[in-house]
């Protein structure tokens, strides 16, 4: 009997248990607070700070998650392999959205981004490359929120020194200035190339770990003519072309002659670091590093700090390799956080949130916002920034990204650091294995043609 | 039954209730736990990774693995790039194993002579071992650098005229060989003391009494002796440089090109970076382990037979 009465309360017990923990079968709650992740830096810390606005209008609070750029991807991937709801919102880099869109990470928001406005309300290119997949469909994923683009900070002091301004003329026979091509940027490089005065021409990235390189030459490719691929995603004859092998030749001079001894694996921070130390007259960083060298805390050279955007090629060509990223909503929440993250996007996406986010140092994407003189005026480096917007391009954004990067970086590294082989060898090499895997992804569907 | 009955057999009850726990459960109910997370934690993951090296799988991809068989394996050993870095990877091994066991065995020698300061010495060589091999990395890339880095200037080789080790493929390995060693001699110094000290007196005695050169007595005494626990040391050491990622990453990102693409480095490249190939990094991943379970078998052998000629 005892036995039988210990069983029914053990029995009960279980039962109170799975009541405890089980889903109460309420009303849906509303949301109260919401999680946006992103990676760790400025921008992050001044959406939170306006994010506060979004607390005082609406009641829900928002926190803004940050990840080290380095453990970034890493953590969202994580999160997407379990399904997880850790974040409802993710700041994400503009190569993950194949991966993200086909897999079914992000939720798609064509239909709102169109019905709002708000796909109207940012440049072309930004909505393209931040939010757009594939290429041309009109299908997004994101609302782009951090403009981004590589552009130049140089020493005014230098440029500007009459007795630098006389050598540079006598030398190069025009005048010394904000270089308008990337033949007058080599000029400017070569001729600040000092190393017994331990100063150097340019610093430009060079990391091999994971996208750095491709990225710096990619401004120089876009803008000799050449890029990764033709309409139909053919890289044969493409990649390896004539203006691509060019460009690559001209990144490896640029890097061999006149940057820093030591910086052959260098990225943002490096860049930043060779410039706030004094050793360099011009270094190639994403606009979204400026800050620092505007801030007189940071940079001693911050008062005499200029920026511009990238030069022409050959052809007079002017092309910017694009960062930044858009705000996308995680494909795991339950209906009432997607339709709370879709609310809180409405509002960030407002023309007026948008100045307010410009002004606190984001890089908007709002098309009136980039125009007005508040924003061009704000920030030493924005009038190049906007400038800079209008001629972005990217690396692929497909699925099979990472592995179409692997190799870029590779080959890419290996030439221009490691001084092996020849930029045709180079290209070829890229070319031949970027077919190998868009052909086994089945994004060129053309037989191979004989180059 | 009387009411004082009653009350005896209550009492007695929960006494016969511990009685009935044996030894035998007490040790099972410790043990549990720990096989629990043993098999949650080490068995359960061996098992389906072996099994995701059969299958086309990506951990983010949402869909589910597709049994591929051998295919993943046939991929992974008919990449020409792969065996590259597995040549990169034994070369490494050799090269930091060799001069590990040189020096930290030469090192074990010296200090194993007690003079005044001696212990504090030992300690300061083990420093190295110590840290964070992420740090080591970062610490050595500023070292190497040429335009500030000392090793340069110790080198008599001031700015602009040292060479940049880490851009240079001829240097780079060479660079991660310099401070794999710097890292883990100690531990090879570390075990061949231990051995060292392990040795009885009395066979220097012996040999000093017939005459034996000093020569003879390290060839004769010393090196069989310190033999077993110098091959544990190698045996770590070259899993180890199986396994090196860290350094590397610190260093040189496994550039220039892929110059110090090593194995583990790769293994990440598939594995995580935005790829996630699962199936393929699952598969790679057992050919490695394969690998090391096969050198480490050779090692074995070996050791037994300098132990049973011992």
């Amino acid at each position: 009997m005892s036995k039988k009465l210990h069983l029914l309360v053990v029995f009960a017990l279980l039962i109170g248990l799975v009541g405890a923990f089980a889903q109460p079968a309420t009303a849906q709650q509303p949301v109260k607070e919401l999680t946006i992740l992103w990676a760790e830096w400025d921008p992050a810390v001044y959406l939170a700070e306006l994010m506060k606005d979004y607390e005082k209008e609406a009641g829900v609070k928002v926190t803004v998650k940050q990840e080290p750029w380095g453990s970034f991807l890493d953590v969202v991937s994580k999160e997407w392999a379990a399904k997880g709801t850790a974040f409802d919102l993710v700041v994400g880099d503009s190569q993950w959205l194949g991966q993200a869109a086909t897999q079914g990470h992000y939720v798609e928001l064509t239909d709102f981004l169109k019905e709002t406005g708000l796909a109207d309300s940012v440049t072309a290119a930004t909505l393209t490359y931040y939010a757009e997949y594939p290429t041309g469909s009109g299908r997004y994923w994101a609302f782009p929120t951090e403009g981004d683009a590589n552009g130049w900070a140089y020493r005014k002091d230098l440029f500007e020194d009459p007795d630098e301004k006389a050598a540079f003329k006598e030398k190069y026979g025009y005048e010394l200035d904000v270089p308008k091509t990337w033949a007058q940027l080599m000029d400017i490089a070569k001729f600040f190339t000092r190393p017994e005065e331990n100063l150097y021409g340019v610093a430009i990235y060079t990391q091999k770990d994971y996208d750095a390189i491709t990225m710096g030459v990619q401004n120089v490719m876009f803008s000799y003519g050449a890029d990764w691929k033709d309409a139909n995603n053919n890289v044969l004859g493409v990649v390896n072309s004539p203006e691509a092998i060019a460009a690559v030749e001209f990144y490896r001079e640029l890097w061999t002659c006149c940057a820093p001894p030591g910086s052959s694996n260098i990225f943002f921070p490096e860049v930043n670091n060779y410039f706030i130390s004094g050793q360099i007259a011009m270094g190639m960083n994403y606009f979204a590093f400026f800050p620092a060298l505007a801030n007189p805390a940071t940079n001693p050279y911050a008062d005499v700090t200029g920026y511009f955007a990238m030069p022409a090629g050959p052809t007079g060509l002017r092309f910017a390799a694009l960062g930044g990223q858009g705000m996308s909503i995680n494909a795991y929440l339950p209906p009432e956080r997607i339709e709370a993250a879709k609310e809180l996007i409405k509002w960030f996406g407002r023309e007026d949130v948008q100045m307010k986010w410009a002004l606190l140092g984001g890089y908007t994407c709002n098309k009136k916002v980039l125009a007005s003189p508040e924003f061009l005026e704000v920030a030493p480096y924005n009038a190049a920034f906007a400038e800079t917007m209008e001629m972005v391009k990217d690396f692929w954004n497909v699925p099979v990204y990472a592995d179409l990067l692997e190799v870029a970086q590779r080959e890419l590294h290996a030439y221009i650091v490691g001084g092996e082989g020849d930029a045709k060898t180079c290209m070829d090499k890229i070319a031949q294995e970027h077919d190998k895997i868009l052909r086994a992804a089945g994004l060129i569907k053309e037989p191979a043609k004989s180059e | 039954m009387t009411a004082t009955t009653a009350l005896q057999a209550e009492k007695v009850t929960p006494r016969h209730r511990v009685r009935r726990i044996s030894d035998k459960t007490i040790q099972t109910a410790f043990i549990l736990p720990t096989m629990v997370l043993l098999i949650l934690w080490n068995i359960f993951p061996l098992f389906y990774s072996l099994y995701l090296s059969f299958t086309e799988y990506s951990v983010i991809s949402g869909a589910p693995p597709r049994w591929v068989g051998f295919e993943n394996y046939r991929n992974v050993l008919s990449d020409p790039l792969i065996w590259k870095y597995f040549a990169l990877t034994g070369r490494f091994a050799l090269l930091s194993v060799g001069l590990q066991t040189i020096i930290g065995f030469a090192m074990a020698m010296i200090v194993r002579a007690k003079f005044r300061g001696s212990g504090f010495i030992t300690t300061l060589i083990l420093i190295p071992m110590m840290l964070s091999p992420v740090v080591v990395g970062k610490f050595w890339a500023m070292i190497y650098n040429p335009t500030f880095g000392p090793l340069n200037y110790l080198l008599g080789m001031p700015p602009p005229r040292g060479p940049d080790w880490l851009a240079n493929p001829e240097f780079a390995l060479w660079s991660v060989v310099l401070v794999d060693v710097w890292m883990w001699s100690p531990f090879v110094m570390l075990l061949c003391l231990s051995g060292l000290k392990a040795i009885p007196e009395y066979l220097y005695e012996a040999a000093a009494i017939d005459r034996a050169s000093a020569w003879f007595q390290f060839w004769r005494i010393t090196l069989p002796q310190v033999a077993p626990l110098l091959m544990i040391a190698i045996l770590f050491r070259t899993i180890e440089a199986f396994k090196q990622f860290d350094v590397v990453m610190g260093l040189t990102g496994g550039g220039p090109g892929d110059a110090t693409e090593l194995i583990a480095v790769k293994l990440y490249r598939i594995a995580f970076l935005g790829r996630f190939d699962t199936g393929i990094a699952s598969a790679f991943a057992y050919i490695v382990l394969i690998i090391i379970i096969a050198i480490s078998n050779l090692y074995i052998r070996y050791l037994n037979r300098l132990r049973g000629e011992a």
